[in-house]
């Protein structure tokens, strides 16, 4: 589980983050949504460790990540994979070579352990036959996969995706998401993804919380989405025409 | 002033929390490999040359029949072994050397790349940038060696082909009043050259934000820097080592 709280953050005089708490439990997908510059990649950036935030706690099972000492930070870290916006891919090192990466630099495994674990993961995203490709040679969609691949290839605990179906078109989309969800609840591992898209929201969105300009509006899951009575929220999610109309809104 | 406070900072992170010396032994052979075979070329065709350049213009400048020919051999080594040699390959190499590395580090960190190393808990400075200040350190003598040899055969060859200097005299004032501390000078200085190149370009590289037009600007930048850096380098340490 991931408990956060009261996460602060101003950058110069702007208030990014104006105090956000909330909680991630295992196995289960937690979606933040909001529109664009409302602090979302900022709040994830604080909750993994590359932002530091002016306030607040972040909480790892119950280990505070911020405050810890350097031997926990660097255990907490062993435990979470994340998925970059763009995919982050290494672009000197094949696909399996950056699916087994965090292997080679973080575990003492031997070598057939860490290959057969590098094709396992690889297995699991469906791209077992692109091994030998380097990251330039293949589609946003395949980046995406080997970033997911990369991001468990150590089986963490806590898994973090920022926008991993932005720019890709709504069939792949769909697969990712339903990637990201199957191997959550497989591996019970607790997961944070930003998205932007209405089809995540709703087909992945066991819990869902909103941002609006640095504040945490609502908080619910895709069943009560469509039914808030957050005006900021509504307007939100029926910028979308169709759905406007579906809903008769 | 701040900039300078904050390049020693970075300098301080090179040094931290290392990886296993076995990962850095292959980053160190693969950033030889790209520093020191590709810089080859450029390096050979600017330092032989020069040495062609300052063989000749000496020969006119000293058209007197009261100094013997040998000088010109004489001030063809001092010239090159002193100065040319590990200074203008360094300025070529920072144009080469510094820019890559700066466009590389500056790429991977507008996407991301670094950050998905420190989330893995890597320290991605050490880890990215030291075998680059290593295969740079390395390198950067072989370079400046083979410069100092391809200068001087560039002078004898010019010298003797224009028909400046015979045979026998550039070989007497190459033994005139030979001092070997100029190799060892050369050396220091290029060491030095190249721990700032490699460090600067990183610097530059690593504290990108934006996109593509940013690296660009990082790439250019790092050049500029390495260059400035190199010449009041030389200067301070010609000062310290020769005076
Ligand atoms: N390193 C930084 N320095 C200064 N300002 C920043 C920095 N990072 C983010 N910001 C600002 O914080 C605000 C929130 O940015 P953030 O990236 O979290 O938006 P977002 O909600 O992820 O948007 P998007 O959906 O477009 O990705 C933006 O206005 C951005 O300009
Ligand atoms: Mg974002």
């Amino acid at each position: 589980m991931i408990e956060i709280k009261n996460i602060q953050k101003k950058f110069g005089d702007r208030q990014v983050l104006a105090g956000i708490d909330g909680c991630f439990q295992p196995g289960e997908t937690s979606l933040i949504i909001g529109g664009s510059g409302t602090g979302k990649s900022v709040l994830l950036k604080c909750m993994i460790g590359l932002v530091q935030p002016d306030l607040g706690e972040v909480l790892y099972d119950g280990r505070n990540f911020l405050t810890a000492d350097d031997d926990t930070r660097k255990a907490i870290r062993r435990e979470m994979g994340v998925l970059f916006q763009g995919s982050a891919l290494f672009d000197s090192k094949s696909v399996f070579d950056n699916v087994r990466f965090p292997l080679d630099m973080l575990t003492t495994m031997t070598e057939e352990e860490k290959v057969e674990r590098a094709h396992a993961s690889l297995q699991r995203v469906g791209l077992e036959n692109a091994e030998q490709r380097m990251p330039s040679e293949i589609s946003g969609g395949m980046k995406k996969r080997v970033g997911i691949a990369r991001a468990i290839v150590m089986n963490p605990k806590y898994l973090f995706c920022d926008e991993p179906n932005s720019g890709l078109d709504p069939l792949t989309s769909i697969k990712i998401d339903q990637l990201i969800k199957e191997i959550t609840d497989e591996y019970k591992i607790t997961t944070v993804v930003i998205t932007h898209d209405m089809n995540s929201m709703m087909e992945i969105g066991e819990k869902i919380m909103f941002l609006y300009e640095g504040n945490k509006l609502w908080e619910g899951n895709s069943d009560t989405l469509a039914h808030s009575d957050v005006d900021r929220l509504n307007e939100f999610i029926y910028a979308n025409k169709l759905l406007r109309e579906m809903e008769g809104k | 002033m701040v900039t300078l406070g904050r390049y020693f900072i970075f300098l301080g992170t090179l040094f931290r929390d290392r990886e296993r010396t076995s990962v850095y032994l292959r980053l160190i052979l693969d950033e030889c490999v790209s520093i020191g075979v590709n810089s080859v070329f450029i390096v050979a065709i600017v330092s032989s040359f020069i040495g062609a350049v300052t063989c000749v213009q000496t020969a006119y400048n000293l058209d007197n029949p009261f100094v013997p020919r040998n000088i010109i051999a004489f001030i063809v080594r001092d010239s090159t072994i002193l100065e040319f040699a590990p200074t203008i390959s360094s300025i070529v190499l920072a144009g080469k050397v510094g820019s890559s590395i700066a466009g590389q580090l500056g790429t991977m960190r507008v996407t991301e790349q670094i950050d998905a190393l420190e989330v893995m808990g890597i320290n991605s400075s050490s880890y990215l940038v030291l075998p680059k200040v290593l295969g740079a350190m390395l390198m950067f003598p072989l370079l400046t060696m083979m410069a100092a040899f391809l200068g001087i055969l560039g002078g004898y060859l010019a010298g003797v082909l224009v028909g400046v200097i015979s045979h026998e005299d550039f070989i007497s004032g190459l033994r005139f009043d030979y001092n070997p501390f100029g190799i060892k000078f050369a050396l220091i200085k290029t060491e030095v050259f190249a721990f700032l190149i490699a460090t600067i370009s990183a610097y530059q590289g690593f504290n990108v934000s934006g996109g593509a037009l940013e690296v660009g600007n990082a790439s250019t930048n790092a050049v500029t820097a390495s260059c400035i850096s190199i010449i009041v380098a030389d200067f301070v340490l010609t000062q310290l080592l020769l005076a």
